[in-house]
């Protein structure tokens, strides 16, 4: 599908007059049930085709099937978009969809103040008004008259819309979503066309399904236009993006598209070993799809042998991936220290989650930058990288790959639930531009046996002379054992010990000179910088332009190199006045910079499972800037 | 029960590299000093393996050793072919991952009683499960050698060792009872001191094609001494041990005047010119059921002779028999290239 132009259409109805507006943020809540992601995505969809930039962010429960109705249940889909780039998925939303009493209760208190509440009046009988804890119907004690409030039979009218296609009831309550969907639509101007389309891909080989879908959506379009709703008519205009050619992307989706191409950039076959764990499962799902580009990903019994399959991937040459959560990586330490000792070329996607311990499975925080760091026994550098965005996901995965094997060591990439959920907007890259990804031991086939050291290490990066099994003559040994220097013998000797721990820490700290310099937005020195890195870099980023609307001169870098920094990072934060660095943890990357430059870095910290908020960021940002 | 004579075994051979010149013994040492204690068990078992390969002449390039941690998991260091010595029990996952992404090799991995069946017994009963087509060789000394002298989960119940000074209060794993409940297509034992047969179940283990399981009684002098002579002494062994053949009767003793019989609980021993001659079981590797097979398994010391050889050995498809049909039917189906691949199910143009 492709659309050159956006289109009005659909819109023709409904005397009341359409408002523009430069930016609006919609959220669906309802129980697990009610399709919401569902909703959300098609949303997410229609607007891309309508040519609107955006951000999405669902937000689910960990459970499968919590009771229905009740709080534990509510999953939800927030969507902002707009004339203008925007970098979040917007704070608080300007429009909240409840399709329960339970999804009211647990959304209403983000909603702007006067916002639109778009409710499903079916759902509040007594039964759902007590599993949300309402004590009084909340539609009729006055509760809501702060909000502009629309209440519509949503259940009732897609049953009726769709009456005489013969499904059960059941089926036919099912298409409420699709109503909703229609409703909101209406509001906000959009073609339904490419949701027409998705419904006869998805749903084609069932007839009477997609009917009822198409027959709920058209049904809650119509009510839109036909009950006038006023004041909520509004169009966001299209933004001006970069010409080119664009698709939906989301972390996750991004990863998997970096691994392939990583696998066709090397011109090695991907060996993707994973143990299945929130939200790093959709990698392994989705690899495992798409055998035809050799792909072979393999289900571990645990994350160890995740690891270790991966691990022997790499070894024998190939492109060894493996990739997991916070808890899998704690699981993982002691075999990672062996791809630190062995010093391999292996590729570790944290797609990080809220902790300790299980925590918040489907919530997002960025606290397993220590871990990765240092979370294993001895001294063991390796190479950290972290994403910035969903489609940021696929190149640093190419860059990962990339220091992986010219500087033969494991290499940590940082995603997290956000990012790896959050869709957006991304121009598709033409592969052909791409830079092949050297992969250094394929020079060494015709080496002379006589020649061959496994840890002699080239000058320049310290890479050691990796071989993977197959070449005559070569045959070696390694292992978990400290190494001698060169030979890779086994050695025990204090003054090898010492000089091994050297290389090993040299060889990662050299990478510095050959990734990018930091880059600073903003003035080159001066007052104030705040420093990110990570999934907060579109709530920075939107955080530092408001303070700067508000009077404030203030720099921003966002860090996507952790282990090595880029070599200019320490001049960087030496030349302002105040450091903030913004983080959702209690102040991990802070430590790190004030150990590594002795600044007094202040922090803005949120541990809420959520991602950082750019108003509160916003404020906190001109309090420091103030003071 | 009834029991048919087997048909002829109708396996799959493992396909061997074969190095061009013809390489003896001490092509396959490498010159690494051994540091296993004096009169350790390991010595003869680095030698039969050096042997083994020499007969079939593997093409040394194309072998990995793959251990864990162990004293036995030092093994791959005195082997002139690639090796990788990782951590304690990890090794069939290492091994795993490489024999999948390279099919081309050859991968053994050696192990110990501690290292395969406690730290990483999860890994074992995966990899025979999945059928990787590895070859695993369990050294058991009944103990961890390296750690100097704990209990491990092959040491009998009530052994006294340096962590259980009155007696261990544990029951012991059987090793080949584990591999056979996790469906291994290949099950043996042979054990240190007999040299030929140690290296026909090795060489025997190389050609199979599939997951193979060998448990190698090996002796550690130091800290478990003489923990299997009371039936692999040489003057015992005859009456005291089963060697298993394919096809064969199940007869030990001397002049072979004893063999296995099935009884109500299992197996019992029958005079071989006695009445219950014709009740002799013969044995059938390639039975797909693996009751018998469990049964041998479980035969022990004192009141059964104990089995050594060749236990099951049936045809299966490998994990990566399975894997590369489905690379190679994708490919042919779903043609598409890292460019469409990238545009997703629809795109829009921004102008
Ligand atoms: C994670 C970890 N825990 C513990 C150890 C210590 N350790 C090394 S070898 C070993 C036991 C080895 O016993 P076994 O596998 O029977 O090998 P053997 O030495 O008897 O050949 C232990 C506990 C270790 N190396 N790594
Ligand atoms: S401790 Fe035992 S197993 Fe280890 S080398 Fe010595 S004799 Fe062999
Ligand atoms: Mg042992």
């Amino acid at each position: 599908m492709t659309t050159t132009s956006p289109q009005a259409n659909g819109s023709g109805g409904g005397s009341a007059p359409i408002q523009e507006r430069d930016r609006v943020t919609v959220r669906f809540a309802g129980d697990s049930g009610d399709g919401m992601q569902l909703a959300g995505n098609r949303f997410a969809d229609a607007t891309a085709v309508f040519g609107n930039d955006f951000s999405t962010l669902p937000d689910f429960p960990a459970e499968i099937r919590a009771p229905a109705g009740s709080l534990a249940g509510v999953s939800s889909f927030q969507i902002s978009f707009s004339k203008h780039q925007i970098f979040t998925p917007g704070d608080e939303p300007d429009t909240l969809v409840a399709m329960n009493p339970a999804a009211l209760k647990s959304h209403l208190s983000a909603l702007t103040k006067g916002g639109l509440l778009v409710i499903n009046e079916d759902a509040f009988t007594s039964g759902n008004l007590k599993k949300a804890n309402y004590p009084s119907n909340p539609l009729a004690d006055g509760s809501l008259e702060e909000y502009r409030v629309i209440k519509a039979p949503i259940t009732t009218a897609a049953i009726a819309a769709v009456d005489d296609l013969g499904l059960t009831t059941q089926n036919a309550e099912r298409t409420k979503n699709f109503f909703a969907l229609g409703l909101v639509y209406w509001l906000y101007d959009r073609d339904l066309q490419p949701t027409l389309d998705w419904i006869e891909d998805r749903f084609g080989r069932l007839p009477n399904i997609a009917e009822a879908n198409r027959r709920a959506l058209h049904a809650g379009h119509a009510y839109g236009e036909t009950t006038e709703i006023a004041d909520a008519h509004v169009r966001v205009p299209p933004a001006v993006l970069t010409p080119g050619e664009y698709r939906t992307i989301t972390g996750n989706q991004a990863l998997v598209l970096g691994l392939i191409t990583a696998s066709h950039l090397t011109d090695l076959e991907l060996f993707y070993g994973s143990y299945p764990i929130t939200p790093a499962s959709d990698v392994l799902v989705e690899l495992a799809a798409l055998r035809e580009f050799g792909v072979r990903t393999f289900q571990a019994e645990d994350e160890i042998s995740a690891i270790g399959t991966a691990i022997g991937a790499a070894y024998g040459g190939g492109l060894g991936v493996t990739g997991t959560s916070g808890p899998g990586i704690a699981l993982k330490s002691e075999a990672l220290n062996l791809a630190v000792m062995t010093e391999l070329p292996l590729l570790v996607l944290d797609v990080q989650r809220s902790g300790p311990s299980t925590g918040m499975p489907t919530k997002t925080e960025q606290t397993d930058l220590l871990q990765v760091m240092f979370g294993r026994n001895g001294e063991s550098p390796l190479c950290v990288l972290a994403a910035k965005s969903p489609g940021d996901c696929f190149y640093m995965v190419l860059e990962a790959v990339r220091l992986a094997f010219q500087f033969v060591t494991p290499v940590v990439l940082l995603s997290d639930t956000y990012l790896a959920n959050t869709a957006e907007p991304w121009p598709v890259p033409d592969v052909n531009q791409l830079n092949k990804i050297d992969v250094p031991y394929r020079k060494l086939e015709h080496i002379d046996p006589e020649d061959f050291q496994p840890y002699a290490r080239d000058p320049e990066t310290l890479a050691r002379t990796f071989v993977p099994p197959g070449i005559k003559g070569l045959e070696h040994r390694i292992g978990g054992l400290e190494k001698s220097d060169i030979s890779g013998d086994v050695a025990y000797s204090p003054e090898n010990h010492q000089r091994m721990t050297d290389l090993r820490g040299e060889k990662i700290r050299r990478i510095a000179n050959f990734i990018p310099e930091l880059e600073v937005d903003g003035p080159e020195s001066g007052d104030m910088l705040v420093l990110s890195w990570g999934s907060t870099y579109g709530a920075v980023f939107t955080a530092v332009n408001d303070a700067r609307e508000a009077g404030h001169e203030i720099a921003h870098a966002h860090l996507q190199y952790l282990n090595p920094f880029p070599r200019n990072l320490g001049d960087v934060v030496s030349r302002y006045n105040k450091v903030l660095i913004p983080e959702a943890n209690t102040g991990q990357l802070r430590m790190l910079i004030r150990a590594n430059f002795l600044v007094d870095a202040q922090g803005y910290n949120e541990v809420t499972g959520q991602p950082l908020s750019a108003r509160l960021l916003t404020e906190a940002i001109i309090k420091l800037a103030s003071e | 029960m009834v029991l048919h004579t087997p048909a002829a075994p109708d396996l799959v051979e493992n396909i061997i590299p074969i190095a061009e010149e013809n390489l003896s013994r001490k092509d396959y040492a490498s010159d690494v000093d051994t540091r296993w204690c004096p009169g350790c068990g390991d010595y003869s078992i680095l030698a039969q393996m050096q042997r083994s390969l020499s007969n079939i002449n593997v093409a040394p390039e194309k072998m990995v050793f793959v251990s864990g941690i162990g004293c036995s998991s030092r093994f791959p260091y005195y082997m002139n072919t690639y090796g990788i010595h990782s951590i304690h029990g990890r090794a069939p996952t290492i091994a795993s991952g490489l024999k999948l992404s390279r099919p081309d090799l050859q991968v053994f991995v050696i192990t110990g009683d501690g290292d395969a069946l406690s730290i990483g017994g999860n890994h074992l009963l995966h990899v025979l499960r999945r059928n990787v087509d590895v070859k695993i060789f369990l050294f058991n000394n009944r103990i961890y050698g390296l750690t100097k002298g704990q209990y491990s989960p092959t040491s009998e119940l009530g052994k006294v060792t340096k962590s259980s000074p009155i007696g261990t209060t544990e029951r012991p794993l059987n090793p080949l009872s584990v591999a056979l409940a996790s469906e291994a297509t290949f099950v043996a034992r042979s054990f240190d001191t007999d040299p030929q047969h140690l290296q026909t179940t090795i060489e025997q283990a190389a050609r199979h094609h599939g997951a193979a399981f060998v448990e190698i009684l090996q002796n550690c002098n130091i800290f478990n001494d003489r923990a299997f002579a009371d039936y692999t002494d040489r003057e015992v062994r005859d009456e005291r041990l089963l060697y298993l053949k394919h096809g064969q009767p199940m007869l030990f003793g001397e002049d072979q005047n004893k063999g296995l019989a099935v009884s109500a609980t299992g197996l019992r021993v029958v005079d071989a010119h006695g009445p219950d001659v014709g009740l002799i079981l013969t044995h059938d590797a390639t039975r797909p059921a693996p009751d018998v097979h469990q049964l041998l398994a479980r035969c022990q010391y004192p009141e059964m002779p104990v089995p050594m050889g060749v236990i099951r050995q049936v045809t299966a498809p490998t994990y990566g028999d399975y894997l590369d049909s489905q690379i190679e039917v994708a490919k042919f189906k779903n043609r598409q290239d890292v460019a469409q691949l990238l545009k997703g199910r629809s795109t829009w143009q921004v102008e």
